[in-house]
């Protein structure tokens, strides 16, 4: 469908976008637009005003230092493709944005924008909640740094202001010698995740420390599954510890039952899921 | 609203709504029918154009968010009647039946090649995994991007082998 009409602004400073949603309550922000152009194409939404944050310098950045990996807000996935340093410096994210939709929409979709969306079947929404990573936002009243469990609320639903937008993502340093694997099911390559799992441990004395379990496509909320957690915790990676971690994490979540897929197939997809990820993570070579 | 962008070369300076969007106004603003306009959510990929030298969705992108930037259409390939490699390429294949994906084909395989001469099928296969094709099993149509490669390699300079 044609989409609904709006007036448009493209502001050069991220305090003149920020004044235009303050005096606009029904104004959105409009990134990469490779989701929000199919919402106001299916006229889900009907802004009065979209605020094109394309001439914000200072966004588009992706910093390595010790306290981590900065995503900034207009990073694009085809930037993140591109930048050989994260192979090493956070191969689970690289890994994540290669399953993210198809070539042409990895050339204009962002991070901000994935951010923001919070759709509970993306890539990078799991892979904040995965690693504990922290959001940055700026609205009227300044700056504030919100952690990613906090930040996502529901689907498609986020702790942010109508007057805040999205400036950074932030992944805690990734050790190198860290177990890791990305596992997504999804009906074509690039279509939506019925299910996936991210999950890293750290191997201490041959036993998994630090677990940390994410899931996303199966579940209404995104997070970390910390009944799954708990039982690898301290445990020798083997087949036993796969299967009841595994199991744990199907057991945990509780998937919707709807059009694309009943919840049994989506808890036997992340059972499935958890145990292949556990197996790829114990066997890459590190 | 006043946009000026570039397309195959030209600019064009031209006054549209906020809520048009790129392929409409390529289509219908500046008469360039060539992009096609499919499923107008992003997913059937026929409009796919070049923009600053990276395939997108030209019915995910506002007009006016296109403004100041370098577009490049399927208008773009041939030179007058001679088909460019890679549309003589796609001819030879049978890459094509009804011809609706085609243009997008085309423009996600010339973004490719351009950056990527010398990638693989399963490269090819997944660049092109964004454009629905209902006509040819798209076997003609990887077999003819990956016969293409060939005209996108820098030509090799002296007489070594």
């Amino acid at each position: 469908m044609k989409l609904p009409a709006f007036d448009y602004a493209a502001p050069q400073t991220l305090a003149e976008a920020i004044e235009l949603l303050v005096a606009n309550e029904d104004a959105l922000p409009l990134s990469g637009g490779q989701s929000l152009i199919p919402i106001l194409a299916f006229r889900l939404a009907a802004p009065s005003l979209l605020v094109d944050l394309r001439r914000i310098p200072g966004l588009d950045t992706i910093t390595l230092s010790e306290r981590g990996i900065g995503l900034g807000a207009r990073v694009r996935w085809c930037d993140i493709e591109a930048d050989q340093r994260l192979a090493t410096a956070h191969p689970l994210l690289a890994d994540a944005v290669t399953y993210i939709a198809h070539y042409p929409i990895r050339s204009r979709g962002t991070v901000g924008g994935s951010i923001a969306h919070a759709d509970t079947a993306a890539e990078l929404p799991g892979i904040a909640v995965t690693c504990d990573a922290e959001i940055t936002a700026v609205g009227r009243n300044g700056a504030r740094t919100i952690a990613a469990k906090d930040f996502f609320t529901g689907p498609m639903m986020t702790s942010l202001a109508h007057d805040e937008l999205v400036t950074e993502l932030r992944l805690p340093p990734w050790p190198a010698a860290r177990c890791w694997a990305f596992e997504e099911f999804a009906r074509q390559h690039g279509a939506f995740a019925l299910a996936g799992i991210a999950l890293y441990y750290d191997v201490r004395d041959g036993v998994a420390a630090n677990v940390h379990i994410g899931v996303i496509g199966a579940s209404a909320q995104l997070q970390r599954i910390a009944e799954a957690e708990a039982v690898l915790n301290g445990r020798a990676v083997d087949d036993a510890a796969i299967l009841q971690t595994a199991q744990a994490a199907a057991a945990a979540i509780d998937p919707a039952d709807d059009i694309d897929a009943p919840a049994a197939y989506r808890r036997a997809l992340v059972e499935t899921l958890t145990a292949r990820a556990l197996k790829r993570a114990a066997s890459r070579p590190r | 609203m006043q946009t000026k962008f570039n397309v195959n070369g030209k600019t064009h300076a031209v006054d549209v709504e906020p809520r048009l969007t790129l392929v409409d106004c390529l289509r219908y603003t500046l008469g360039l029918t060539g992009t096609h306009v499919g499923c107008e959510h992003g997913v059937c990929g026929a409009c796919t154009v070049i923009i600053d030298g990276k395939p997108a969705r030209a019915c995910l992108m506002l007009a006016v968010q296109a403004d100041g930037a370098n577009i490049e259409t399927v208008e773009s390939l041939a030179d007058g009647d001679t088909l460019a490699p890679l549309q003589a390429s796609f001819r030879r294949h049978h890459a094509l039946q009804c011809g609706f994906c085609t243009p997008g084909m085309l423009m996600t395989a010339h973004a490719l090649l351009s950056t990527e001469p010398d990638c693989d099928e399963n490269r090819i296969r997944e660049a092109l995994s964004g454009n629905l094709c209902r006509c040819t099993g798209y076997i003609g149509i990887v077999e003819a991007v990956l016969e293409a490669r060939a005209a996108y390699k820098a030509p090799k300079r002296g007489g070594t082998p």
